[in-house]
């Protein structure tokens, strides 16, 4: 019969959904005709068409407009013509005459039968898209059949169609009932998870029982579908699954005695907890020990949920990590890929606690096979297992150190896993197998695929810069490359060698005539501007810079942005290595064409800051321009340390092949327990505080700050406050120092909490210093105070900051009177930000030095609470919240959890956030939990928009943020999570 | 999280949906912007849909809502709108199985004529998904009997309803043991081997037998006669410089069983391999045997066998499954037995002529002898002519994948072959790019022939009863990807 499912597919069309409500109650009108049709002693097959055309003519007599449409849609498919043939033709015939139809015809032998095969019609036409929910009455009618098959086939409708028809889905809530009961516990798993596939309310309180009750079936076909069912359930209502202790139930079936029921149990409670914030499923050691039981009798399936759930347990010490380790180290042996990356998961994540090198060494050893076994899956499995080799690698290069060939591309591999590969071969490139992998490169550098091709040229260049003897090798595959004079690979060739002229300079310029050679099939942007920063930067050295460059300047208002931007650099360059005539008279059309002629604001703003710097000082335009540049490196190690850590936690998922964090691509639908709809649109609609605050352009911060950062990076960075006097307004707006410096002439005036200390009075040698930042007036102090411990006087006291990412830096002299041994004194020091920042991300340490007359210099660490910053006129209007919020990519968006947090009062907590200039806009309520909206402000127009979710009295607070500067928000996390303790 | 898939799509290659199974409500609907815009024609399901997102952030990024616009129409086809209009419509098609659109992720894998999609929103667990995809197309082959194709999947689409709802529940994959499912997953198409005809009764205690501690195997069979074969089958994997050097070689081995043993039987399976004989001498204080031993680089094994007693007495014990299954996976990379050597000459005598002389060696035992040889030699896209001469086997030229096939149907061990051929091109104007040499790839299978040097030692059956069983070996090799540059 397998064959015969395809004809529902031909037979299912338009404008026959009443023919279809009409089979599906057929099932007493057949027997009737059987009889009719016994009477008549006409042969079985003729039955059916008997039937039919006796329905059609009893309908049509009447008139009723639907049935008269069913009627006209068997006529009009031939049925009566058929009828009449066969009737002619006799029955010999029948079958070839009616050949399409035979199904027809063939329909009933049963009742049930044929209700079977109607429901496989309105389950082939849902199939293809058609809306057969009118017919969800007649569907629920065939429900309670003693026919497995027929039920399954109306709960897959019931599953689809339940929603649309919430009122009539309750119709099943009997059935669902009284199959949960039933003998045969297929039927009885069989309702129970549908009903959880129905996301209908109704259904859901009707739920309960069953649930509880198959929670505890004697049935472990049962118990593990239950246990699925309570995720459901709770992804529906959590409030419900808590009320009704199905937690509980649900926890103690992790000691049920089947493997299977144990697996379920744990992704059901696992994935509870992902979309909980209170701790709900904690792995004791208890529970550990049990995991590791079940793990070795479940199914493959069940082993990757064990080993994904044990991956979030911390182990207390060494030797438990171990054990974890051992216990878990046979399963890097099975042939299902999923059990093998979770292993390796909780391997590497067990090694961190590892102290013992040996074992550490002989775990990397035993994981690499299976690494590289993996290889030889599918492709769509090879590039699931390459992006979690590439942490892996950047982790433990160790690992697969000596396995560098397995990672050679074969010509057949689908190009993403090429792509991989390379990325992996450069990575374990090493100055032992450099040359291998050289020969590699240059192969795949003549391959077909363009975009593999110049990522494989652009591996020789990051192998350059990566390994430093083998950089000359690499430049002379580059050449021999650049010879072959395909265009795309010198493009790309020019590019990388831009990279290693970087990185290695002064060594390998001798190579630049030959680059000069294929200057004018250059047309990517990105090579042309590679090609001219080399001519810039070594327009001493070639003889013909000047004419190299004015064939490029032909075109310059036609050149993309990066070009003219890096022409206007170079041409300043050659003007400041060579000031002759010839020079001279390009910059002043560069300069031209760059200020006047453009309507890019980058490259305007940039040519000015050379024009004015070339004519108030040519030599400090010398020192600005021609500068050392600081030395480059490989990037292919790029992901930083915390980022990867939380990559390796999550070997196998998808946020290890994206390398993202799961929060910046998971939305935020499953994050929050749900609440009714529309109660809590009600409450955000009236939950908004109405109080008139300026708003905060969202778009403008984000642009002007992606403008002075390019101009920060495209400038030499060891120079960057020369020249102040020529433009003063610029610098200044960009640092942010138009406020005024106000000295504070009240220094011991200050009070307030006890500050924290730190520097004790053991280190200090008797002096113990407590400080904190605060902010006061809309200034920033530094709050410090100073106990003398000691025997003497202490005076002369002195204070100086170290470079930080804030660029805070003392406003004034510190003022202490000298201290009498055992006095304290305490005092405001103004401070004032962005003054000397030191580059890199942003981070909160602040290194304190101070001095006195009568001891050595103390050095301390303090950090730096971010909402110090925060300005007064941080507030937002909800409109402009919603605004910000909007515009703001979703990558822009930060979630973090402060476990040990508590909020106690709603209204204590938005004070307390009011005074640290962190506003609150307005509130909702989300099932137990209450969601706040706040806005913050720094300087230079940084907005933050915040949500906090927390459940008042509970541990455990979400922060999550939206900002358009990324950087900051490691910093800003750890100042509210100040805020909130 | 060991979430594998919210919604799983099967679509043909146009992008029509031919059957589609939604597992989480949270795909389907990836931005709903009708739960807005009040253009919503169904407030169920808007509710459902709006439920979480805190209203005042319902509107998303821009980006997001153009798909969102841009697809309109039915909540439903929404995934396999984007799908159809963001992966098979664009250039992207092939270029990544992982790709993220809106807020869901989309896994995709082609299988004959068939797209698979896992739609997802969550952080979902990537190789368990595309693990699952695998596992069910070989459960959905052995349920059509063969071949997994659109026909197939028209023609079946009530069972693959009924499978798709019991391998996965709520997205977590379920047993997926085609032997137990057949149990009592019965359509009319399928008979199980095990009963003459098919009862609409389940077997009693089917459930137990799924979620039991060997929920790969049914109790209470029976064979007349009891026997066991092992198929031995490897591939070797070579890549070979143009100068002869050996660049990278590896062997991937399979070990096929095909159990007809009745009752609940305890195997046990010896190899040559030198750990497991180390170990086996140290236990039994024994000196180990003397004899070619192999290292097996890695070994993969079937859920039957006992991972645990593998690692500390490295001995293959297991519970087979009834009927054919694949039982273990190794790899070796050291002391490969290569069986061919191909030793290619190509001159390109000025722009329109090239000459093309292979040579092929086997050296494999002289009573050996190797089926279904083929040598692909590559050609430039402008090849006009050719002409052959070989010592053995027929060649000609294959215009549709630029090669000369070289097919040899038997090929005796320690002996060489050679194929010369003289090939003309068009001269084309302006083509500057110099013709880049794919490699020299080779197809074939040597029955009776190991590249590893595998063996099988012995295999042992306990069952209670005690019955005799007689076992079956056979070794075959095959060409992996065998590729010659040159």
């Amino acid at each position: 019969m397998s064959g015969h499912d395809s004809k529902y597919f031909s037979t299912t069309k338009k404008g026959e959904i009443p023919e279809l409500k009409e089979e599906l109650n057929s099932q007493y009108k057949v027997s009737v005709l059987t009889r009719f049709a016994s009477l008549c002693d006409l042969p079985r097959p003729w039955i059916g068409s008997c039937a039919r055309i006796q329905i059609w003519a009893r309908r049509w007599v009447p008139g009723a407009s639907a049935s008269r449409s069913a009627g006209l849609g068997l006529f009009s498919r031939g049925i009566w013509s058929c009828w009449e043939m066969a009737f002619c033709a006799g029955t010999a015939h029948f079958s070839v005459v009616l050949g399409p139809n035979e199904l027809e015809f063939a329909e009933f032998s049963a009742g049930s039968d044929k209700r079977k095969d109607a429901v496989k019609k309105v389950i082939a036409a849902m199939t293809v898209g058609k809306d057969v929910s009118s017919l969800f009455t007649d569907v629920v009618n065939c429900m309670q059949t003693e026919n497995l098959e027929l039920k399954k086939l109306v709960y897959l409708y019931l599953i689809n169609y339940a929603k649309s028809q919430p009122d009539l889905a309750i119709l099943a809530v009997n059935t669902f009932v009284k199959d949960s009961q039933d003998s045969n516990p297929l039927i009885r798993a069989l309702a129970v998870r549908t009903m959880g596939c129905i996301r209908v309310d109704k259904i859901t309180e009707y739920l309960c029982d069953p649930l509880q009750r198959c929670l505890k079936d004697d049935d472990p076909y049962v118990r593990k579908t239950a246990a699925i069912c309570v995720a459901k359930l709770y992804d529906i209502n959590a409030e419900l699954v808590e009320d009704r202790g199905f937690l509980e139930a649900l926890k103690d079936l992790i000691s049920d005695n089947n493997p299977m029921v144990v697996a379920n149990a744990v992704a059901a409670l696992a994935e509870i907890q992902d979309s909980s914030v209170r701790p709900i499923f904690e792995i004791t050691s208890h529970t550990l020990s049990k995991l590791l039981t079940a793990l070795n009798e479940c199914t493959e399936w069940g082993q990757v949920f064990i080993l994904d759930s044990l991956s979030r347990y911390k182990a207390a010490d060494a030797r438990e990590a171990e054990n974890i380790v051992e216990r878990v180290t046979p399963r890097l042996q099975h042939a299902n890929c999923a059990v093998v990356l979770s292993a390796v998961k909780i391997i590497l994540l067990q090694m961190e606690l590892i102290t013992s090198t040996d074992v550490v060494r002989n775990l990397c050893k035993k994981m690499a096979p299976p690494l590289v076994t993996l290889l030889s899956a599918e492709p769509e499995i090879q590039y699931v297992a390459l992006r979690n080799i590439n942490l892996i690698v950047q982790k433990r290069p160790t690992i697969l150190a000596h396995e560098i060939k397995v990672f050679f591309c074969k010509y057949n591999d689908p190009i993403y896993v090429k792509m991989e590969k390379l990325e992996i071969m450069i990575k374990l490139a090493s100055d032992r197998n450099i040359d291998q992998v050289l020969l590699e490169f240059k192969e795949y550098a003549t391959e077909v695929d363009v975009d593999f091709v110049r990522k494989a040229v652009r591996a020789i260049g990051r192998c350059a810069i990566k390994l430093e003897r083998a950089a000359e090798r690499c430049i002379s595959v580059l050449l021999e490359l650049i010879k072959i004079k395909v265009n795309y690979v010198v493009q790309e060739a020019i590019i990388v060698i831009k990279d290693i002229f970087r990185r290695y300079p002064n060594t390998y310029e001798s190579i630049i005539a030959t680059l000069c050679e294929s200057l004018d099939t250059l047309d990517e942007p990105e090579a042309k501007a590679s090609m001219i920063w080399i001519i810039g930067e070594y327009a001493e050295r070639i003889d013909n810079a000047d004419e190299l460059l004015e064939s490029f300047l032909e075109t310059f208002p036609e050149e993309p942005a990066l070009v003219q931007l890096q022409l206007l650099t170079a041409t300043v360059k050659l003007f400041l290595k060579k000031p002759t005539e010839g020079p001279q008279q390009m910059i002043q059309a560069v300069l031209n064409n760059a200020t006047v002629e453009t309507d890019n604001p980058d490259l305007r703003d940039r040519a000015y800051i050379y024009w004015r710097l070339l004519s108030t000082d040519p030599e400090a335009a010398k020192d600005v321009v021609l500068a050392e540049k600081p030395v480059i490196s490989d990037d292919s190690n790029q992901l930083d340390s915390s980022l990867l850590d939380e990559l390796l936690a999550n070997i196998s998922t998808l946020s290890s092949v994206y390398h993202k964090p799961p929060e910046s691509f998971v939305s935020r639908v499953k994050a929050a327990p749900r609440a009714d709809d529309e109660e809590f649109a009600d409450t955000a609609e009236t939950g908004y505080s109405e109080s008139p605050s300026q708003g905060v352009d969202g778009a403008s911060p984000s642009s002007s700050a992606g403008t002075s950062s390019n101009v920060h990076v495209k400038q030499p960075a060891t120079a960057s406050p020369p020249a102040p006097a020529a433009m003063p307004d610029l610098l200044g707006d960009l640092m942010g120092m138009d406020n005024a410096i106000v000295p504070v002439d009240e220094p011991a005036a200050s009070s307030g909490p006890p500050l924290p200390v730190l520097l004790p009075s053991t280190t200090g040698q008797g002096l113990q210093i407590s400080a904190q930042l605060t902010r006061r007036d809309g200034q920033i102090y530094y709050d410090i105070s100073f106990e003398n411990g000691t025997q003497g006087v202490l005076d002369g006291f002195m204070i100086q900051f170290n470079k930080n990412s804030f660029g805070l830096a003392a406003g004034e002299a510190l003022q202490v009177p000298p201290l009498q041994p055992g006095a304290s004194t305490r005092t405001l020091l103004l401070m004032v930000p962005f003054q000397n920042i030191s580059p890199g991300a942003p981070t909160s340490l602040l290194q304190v030095a101070v001095k006195n007359n009568q001891q050595p210099v103390w050095y301390f660490n303090d950090k730096i609470p971010l909402h110090v910053f925060f300005g007064e006129d941080g507030k937002m209007e909800r409109a402009g919240f919603l605004e910000g919020w909007k515009s703001l990519p979703d990558d822009h968006e930060f979630t973090k959890e402060f476990p040990s947090s508590v909020i106690s009062s709603i209204d204590a907590t938005v004070e307390r956030f009011a005074a640290s200039n962190v506003f609150f806009i307005a509130k909702r309520k989300n099932a137990n939990m209450d969601v706040l909206y706040l806005s913050a402000k720094m300087p230079r127009g940084i907005p933050f928009l915040i949500e906090i979710t927390a459940a008042v009295g509970a541990p455990g607070v979400k922060c999550a943020v939206k900002t358009p500067n990324k950087e900051m928000v490691p910093v800003f996390f750890e100042a509210m999570e100040a805020l909130t303790k | 999280m060991p979430v594998a898939a919210s919604a799983i799509y099967f679509l043909n290659l146009r992008g029509d949906v031919l059957i589609n199974r939604l597992y989480r409500d949270d795909v389907g609907y990836v931005v709903p912007y009708w739960a807005w815009s009040g253009r919503s024609r169904d407030p169920g399901r808007a509710s459902v849909v709006a439920r979480g997102i805190p209203s005042i952030l319902r509107e998303r990024p821009m980006e997001v809502r153009s798909v969102e616009l841009k697809m309109g129409g039915r909540p439903r086809g929404n995934m396999v709108d984007a799908f159809r209009m963001h992966i098979m419509q664009t250039k992207e098609l092939g270029t990544c199985p992982v790709r993220q659109i809106g807020g869901c992720s989309f896994l995709y894998m082609r299988i004959s004529n068939v797209y698979i999609v896992i739609v997802v929103s969550s952080n979902a667990n990537v190789a368990c998904a595309f693990k699952f995809v695998v596992e069910a197309v070989a459960l959905f082959k052995s349920y059509f009997g063969g071949a997994f194709d659109e026909d197939a999947i028209r023609n079946n689409f009530v069972l693959i309803y009924e499978l798709l709802d019991e391998i996965m529940d709520f997205g977590y994959p379920q047993n997926l043991s085609p032997e137990i499912l057949k149990l009592y997953i019965t359509q009319e198409g399928v008979r199980s081997p095990f009963s003459s005809k098919p009862s609409d009764k389940p077997v009693p205690n089917a459930t137990l037998q799924v979620t039991g501690a060997v929920g790969w195997r049914r109790e209470g069979l029976v064979y007349k006669k009891n026997e066991v074969f092992l198929d031995i089958v490897e591939s070797v994997n070579l890549l070979m410089s143009s100068k002869g050097s050996v660049l990278r070689c590896d062997v991937t081995g399979k070990i096929l069983m095909k159990c007809f043993l009745s009752g609940m039987p305890d195997l046990k399976l010896g190899l040559n391999d030198k750990i497991g004989l180390e170990k086996e001498a140290q236990l039994k204080s024994r000196p180990a045997k003397s004899g070619k031993t192999i290292e097996l680089d890695d070994v993969t094994f079937h859920q039957c066998v006992n991972l645990t007693r593998f690692n500390s007495e490295k001995t293959v014990s297991f519970v087979p499954p009834d009927g054919e299954f694949e039982l273990m996976k190794y790899r070796i990379t050291e002391g490969v037995n290569l069986p061919f050597r191909v030793l290619p000459t190509i001159k390109e005598l000025g722009r329109t002529r090239m000459e093309i002389n292979v040579k092929v060696k086997s050296v494999f035992g002289a009573k050996m002898f190797a089926l279904g040889v083929v040598v692909k030699v590559p050609v430039p896209k402008q090849t006009a002519k050719t002409s052959f001469q070989t010592t053995s086997g027929k060649a000609k030229y294959n215009a549709s994948i630029d090669s000369l096939v070289w097919k040899i149907r038997k090929f005796p061990g320690q002996t060489e072959a050679t194929m010369s051929a003289e090939v003309e091109l068009i001269s084309t104007m302006g083509e500057k790019k110099s013709w880049n040499r794919p490699p020299i790839q080779m197809e074939f299978q040597v029955p009776m022939f190991t590249a590893s040097g595998l063996r099988v030692r012995f295999l042992k059956v306990w069952e209670k009863s005690g019955y005799n069983t007689v076992e079956w070996v056979r070794y075959i090799t095959r060409a992996g990807s065998y590729e010659i540059r040159c």
